[in-house]
């Protein structure tokens, strides 16, 4: 893909184009009021744009390239600036590539529901995307962390779009969570590190280093890995199903892939470009983290089984899915590494896939339990297809891209001697098909209970079938991402 | 000075004393009264206990009031803590005044000018500017 | 008079036009004009403060002397890069409050106190700068009074809205008075002891005095003066209600300024005048400041989360920030001193603007502003209510708003020396702010307005200083390069006169 378009552009103008076209589709967006086509086009439009200023971007780097953009100077050497780390570009691939689905079917979805407000929610969904782009290719922990902020801040009014007093107060859990976690613990990690190493830089290999007693390590890390609420850790993972009482397309796009995954995007960067994994791996300091995320994969696993409502059953089995992506960080070798970048992009294609296919029940059917869809396969029969194809994917079952990082993560943990994570991991899969395949075999092989008057929304229908493929494609055409994916390793 | 007896000691600093007494005197009566009057008559009380403090440290043992005498031996008092009260008895009447005139509109606007009393009334208006009729609530 | 003179004599201009304009205001009928002089008398100290500014940011350290009498007979007054500094941040804001106050102060007052109104705003004004300038203990006291009373007065036009404004305003007056008469026993016993007035002078005197404890008694005295003034917990009592009962504009401009004027000094006598005596100044700084300030943060937002009037509300929050600036100061290393002399700025900015937006929602209501009647003022006065949400992140500390560079630069001093409890207690205090700030932003939008909420309509000459102030929150949280180095340039020159 990098021959096709390096001409066109120059990186740097890649990571320009790729941050600013969200920010002004966000921007633009009430100002296309007037007509409710030219609004609801900004959105996939500008995903079109940035999904192909961040292919160049990834391109760059798999040339070997670091795309760099320094905007200005704060003070003291701290620059406000962008640079794609290869797991930064596999992150901006993710987000943007699914933005496009995610903007053709909330178009749907708004439409399909006649929700109030359709503009100011557009305008702030794309100002999310533009914050977890930006999240993706910071240059620096401070950059990283000030777009940390305003993506929860930008969030808000999503969470809340219902103004229902159920809104308000999961609006409040969700921001007393993310905020109080990231003031409180992250922050002050983060001008722990500039005070101890005078940079703030993501430096292959991790700056820490030499700068820091091995006794430190473990609890700066639990200030990352506890300041980081969005990655969902058990205790402070309450957010995220509050969180459901979004639109489904913010469940979707947010709390799926952009808020979350930016969330454990910041866990990996921290460990990879901060801490450095060998410096981890000498001073065992992330040993602990590796229980406590096994122990959160278990836990909500077996929350997610009590769960009737399909969206409160999707939260939770995210949360436990994102700990795999922690437990591979914490791991700290190469391969787990490597297993956890990837499981960004399978668990993004996988998981959007399964939030659409409930926004697309919902719109259609306005259904919302799981014990409710017995015996609606029939009705709508490509949704309940895709939903299948997710969660096996998210289950890691070939030939799904879920597989791929399940693997490695196992062989990381293989390579570490870690035998109780490996039956985590197998216990949890079958957990996984528990209860995300439940849906889907009451929807094909139990007797209808319930009639209901199932509507016509192609716009809902398209987006995860679209993705469901996506996943199929992801195990057979793994190299380019995986090649980053390594990159990220070193 | 601290070989000798305490009441000796007392006694050739008996101005310190005048001052604390005062000033204690003045203290308490600012923060104990109720009455807004009384409350000013402390701080006056209060304020001159230092303007005193400051004249009797400019005193000079043996000195005499300074004016040009014209004899080089004179031995003279300080002027500057003088000079300083002078300023400060400014200000001292400035803020009694003030104060006074905000009693006199306390006691128009609420009929009293014991603090309890008053602050236990409620938020209604003085003399409302700026009042629309409808939508209004009170701030408590 | 040459353009030199004219320059030679920035420091008394910028103390002496506001304070020889507030007769000339006293004299005119109409409030208007009262205002344009009002203006020209900020106006003309801003550009003052901003020429002391270029100055001093070579290293230049100036004296003035009052009458040309050479100190330590005359009162001196002294410009370095910490006096500039805080005479600039007061004078901006004092002329974006003024610029403010042109519509607030005309709608809250009759229209025949206006012109008066603006003579004690001046006075005000003026007494706050002479108050930074001044390198004379004694003249401070002066100036320090004459803005007491200017400000009581200003408090007590409130008045007019809401009679608890006449309390609020003497109980400023007596426990003001009470807090300078504390500084001038203080200044007195030091005096007894070096015979001396003049700051630099003293500086030099007192390590060389034989009688330790009269130096204890006389710094203390005069710490805990100036701690009544800069409204430090636990002698915030009268800020509350001042703040919250006197007229918009008044509170936007003494939120802004006044107290910062105050802690300003507080910093002046810790690390110039008593500079010399470290042993002295750090028992305070350990026992009293530090553990105060914490103090202060903690309880003021508490209380601030609990309060439903959103200008007391704003008041208690104050405390709480006042609480930041004098931790910083407390911790008496260059960063230190540095984070909180641009908390300094920041604050100013962020008060000013929450205040204004306030007042600006008040007047168009014509209603006290609580947290519930505060529903749906979002939609219905978003430029107003989208300034306020600006001022109001840029107080929780939001990355790229000025209050996030505060909290940056103070966790960094405060780690810089290890002092991880105080860093947790700071950011969780941090934390907490959000609750009640937040809880506006949702009632502002999330919550509709009530059925039988009137028509509002937006001023433009009440929102256009309002959103100065908001671009300015935002800009100094892009660039704070300037403030950065203007704040450690001002630690610098505290600590090296003192040394």
């Amino acid at each position: 893909m990098t021959q096709v378009i390096t001409p066109l552009m120059s990186s740097e103008t890649g990571i320009l184009i790729g941050l600013l076209a969200p920010l002004l589709v966000g921007l633009v967006t009430p100002l296309l009021a007037v007509r409710s086509l030219w609004r609801d086009a900004a959105g996939p439009l500008g995903a079109v744009v940035t999904f192909v200023a961040a292919l160049h971007v990834a391109g760059a780097v798999l040339a070997g390239e670091t795309p760099r953009l320094v905007l200005l100077e704060f003070a003291d050497g701290l620059r406000f600036e962008f640079a794609v780390t290869p797991l930064g570009a596999v992150f901006g691939l993710v987000a943007s590539g699914l933005w496009i689905a995610a903007g053709l079917f909330s178009v749907g979805y708004m439409r399909g529901n006649h929700e109030k407000h359709q503009t100011r929610f557009a305008a702030f969904y794309a100002v999310a995307v533009h914050a977890a782009l930006a999240i993706a290719w910071s240059g620096n922990l401070l950059v990283l962390f000030v777009f940390y902020e305003i993506l929860t801040f930008s969030t808000f009014p999503l969470v809340t779009h219902k103004e229902s007093k159920a809104a308000r107060d999961a609006g409040r859990l969700y921001m007393s969570i993310l905020v109080g976690t990231s003031v409180v613990l992250l922050l002050p990690a983060v001008i722990y590190v500039w005070v101890k190493t005078g940079t703030l830089d993501f430096v292959p290999g991790g700056i820490l280093a030499g700068y820091v007693a091995p006794e430190v390590v473990p609890w700066l890390l639990a200030c990352f890995a506890f300041g980081t609420g969005k990655a969902a850790l058990m205790p402070f993972h309450r957010w995220l199903p509050a969180a459901m009482v979004a639109p489904t397309p913010v469940s979707a796009l947010l709390h799926a892939v952009a808020v979350v995954k930016a969330g454990v995007f910041t866990m990996l960067t921290v460990i990879v470009y901060v801490f450095g994994i060998d410096f981890l791996a000498e001073s065992s300091g992330s040993d602990w983290l590796v229980w406590l995320a096994s122990f959160t994969i278990l836990a909500s696993s077996f929350v997610a089984i009590s769960k009737d409502d399909l969206k409160a059953r999707l939260a939770y089995s995210t949360i436990s899915q994102l700990s795999y992506i922690v437990l591979g960080a914490a791991i700290a070798t190469s391969i787990a590494a490597q297993g956890a970048a990837l499981h960004i992009v399978m668990h993004a294609a996988g998981k959007i896939t399964l939030f659409f296919c409930a926004g697309a029940i919902y719109v259609r059917a306005h259904l919302t339990k799981i014990s409710e869809l017995d015996g609606q396969g029939r009705e709508m029969p490509l949704v309940f297809i895709a939903f299948f194809l997710g969660a096996l994917s998210i289950i890691g079952i070939p030939p799904l891209g879920g597989s791929w990082s399940k693997f490695y993560l196992m062989l990381g943990a293989m390579e570490r001697d870690l035998v109780l994570v490996l039956a985590v991991l197998g216990l949890s899969s079958l957990l996984n098909i528990y209860y995300l395949l439940e849906p889907v075999q009451r929807a094909f092989f139990r007797p209808k209970t319930r009639q209901v008057e199932v509507t016509s929304q192609p716009l809902t229908v398209i987006p995860p079938v679209a993705t469901a493929i996506l996943s199929v494609l992801l195990f057979f055409f793994v190299d380019q991402i995986d090649a980053l994916a390594k990159l990220v390793a070193g | 000075m601290n070989d000798a007896p305490l009441a000796v000691v007392l006694a050739e600093n008996w101005n310190y004393l005048v001052v604390i007494t005062l000033m204690m005197s003045g203290l308490f009566i600012v923060i104990s009264r109720s009455n807004l009057v009384k409350k000013l008559v402390g701080l006056s009380i209060f304020q001159t206990s230092v303007f005193l403090f400051y004249i009797s440290v400019g005193k000079v043992a043996g000195g005499t009031a300074p004016i040009i005498t014209g004899d080089p031996d004179t031995l003279y008092s300080n002027p500057l803590p003088h000079v300083l009260i002078l300023t400060a008895i400014v200000v001292g009447v400035a803020t009694t005044a003030l104060g006074l005139a905000l009693v006199l509109r306390v006691y128009a606007a609420f009929g009293s000018i014991e603090e309890d009393e008053v602050l236990a009334m409620k938020a209604e208006d003085g003399f409302p500017l700026l009042r629309r009729a409808a939508g209004r609530e009170d701030g408590e | 008079m040459s353009i030199y003179t004219l320059f030679n004599n920035l420091p008394a201009l910028l103390v002496v036009v506001p304070l020889l304009l507030s007769p000339i205001a006293t004299l005119i009928p109409s409030g208007r004009l009262a205002w344009v002089i009002a203006l020209l008398g900020t106006g003309v100290s801003v550009i003052a403060a901003m020429l002391l500014c270029s100055v001093t940011a070579s290293g230049i350290r100036i004296t003035y002397f009052l009458g040309n009498w050479p100190p330590p007979w005359g009162i001196e007054f002294v410009v370095d890069g910490a006096t500039s500094l805080t005479a600039m941040v007061m004078a901006t804001l004092a002329f974006l409050a003024t610029l403010f106050a042109g519509r607030a102060l005309a709608a809250e007052i009759a229209a025949k106190d206006v012109g008066k109104a603006y003579a004690a705003w001046l006075l005000a004004c003026g007494g706050l700068y002479g108050l930074v300038m001044t390198a004379d203990a004694f003249n401070l006291f002066v100036f320090l009074e004459i803005s007491a009373l200017a400000s009581v007065i200003l408090i007590a036009l409130g008045a007019g809205q809401d009679r608890r404004a006449l309390i609020a305003a003497y109980n400023y007056l007596v426990i003001g008075a009470v807090g300078a008469t504390f500084y001038v026993i203080g200044v007195g016993f030091i005096y007894a002891v070096t015979g001396s007035l003049n700051m630099a002078d003293l500086a030099q005197r007192i390590p060389d005095v034989e009688a330790g404890s009269i130096i204890y008694v006389g710094f203390g005295f005069m710490v805990a003066g100036m701690l009544v003034k800069a409204a430090v917990f636990p002698v915030h009592i009268w800020l509350p209600a001042a703040y919250s009962y006197a007229p918009a504009a008044v509170s936007t401009l003494l939120a802004a300024i006044a107290t910062k004027a105050a802690i300003y000094v507080l910093a002046r006598i810790i690390f110039t005048v008593f500079g010399g005596v470290p042993e002295v100044t750090a028992l305070a700084l350990e026992w009293v400041v530090v553990p105060l300030s914490i103090a202060g943060i903690f309880l003021g937002t508490i209380m601030a989360i609990y309060e439903r009037d959103l200008k007391k509300m704003l008041a208690f929050s104050s405390i709480a920030q006042i609480g930041y600036i004098t931790l910083g100061m407390g911790i008496a290393t260059g960063a230190g001193i540095a984070a909180g002399f641009i908390h300094i700025g920041n604050h100013a900015l962020i008060k000013g603007g929450l205040f204004m937006a306030v007042g600006g929602i008040f007047l168009a209501t014509g209603a006290r502003v609580s947290v519930d009647s505060m529903a749906g003022i979002g939609r219905k006065m978003p430029v107003t209510a989208a300034a306020f949400l600006i001022c109001g992140l840029s107080l929780i500390g939001l990355p790229l708003t000025a209050g996030f560079i505060s909290k940056l630069y103070l966790v960094r001093a405060l780690l810089d020396n290890d002092n991880l409890l105080i860093v947790g207690l700071v950011l969780a205090s941090s934390a907490l702010s959000v609750v009640y700030l937040w809880k506006i932003v949702e009632v502002m939008w999330v919550r509709s307005a009530r059925v039988d909420a009137m028509e509002i309509s937006e001023r433009p000459a009440l929102y256009i200083p309002l959103w100065l102030v908001a671009i300015s929150n935002i800009w100094l949280g892009l660039d704070a390069g300037w403030l950065v180095g203007a704040a450690e340039a001002a630690a610098a020159s505290l600590l090296g006169a003192g040394g």
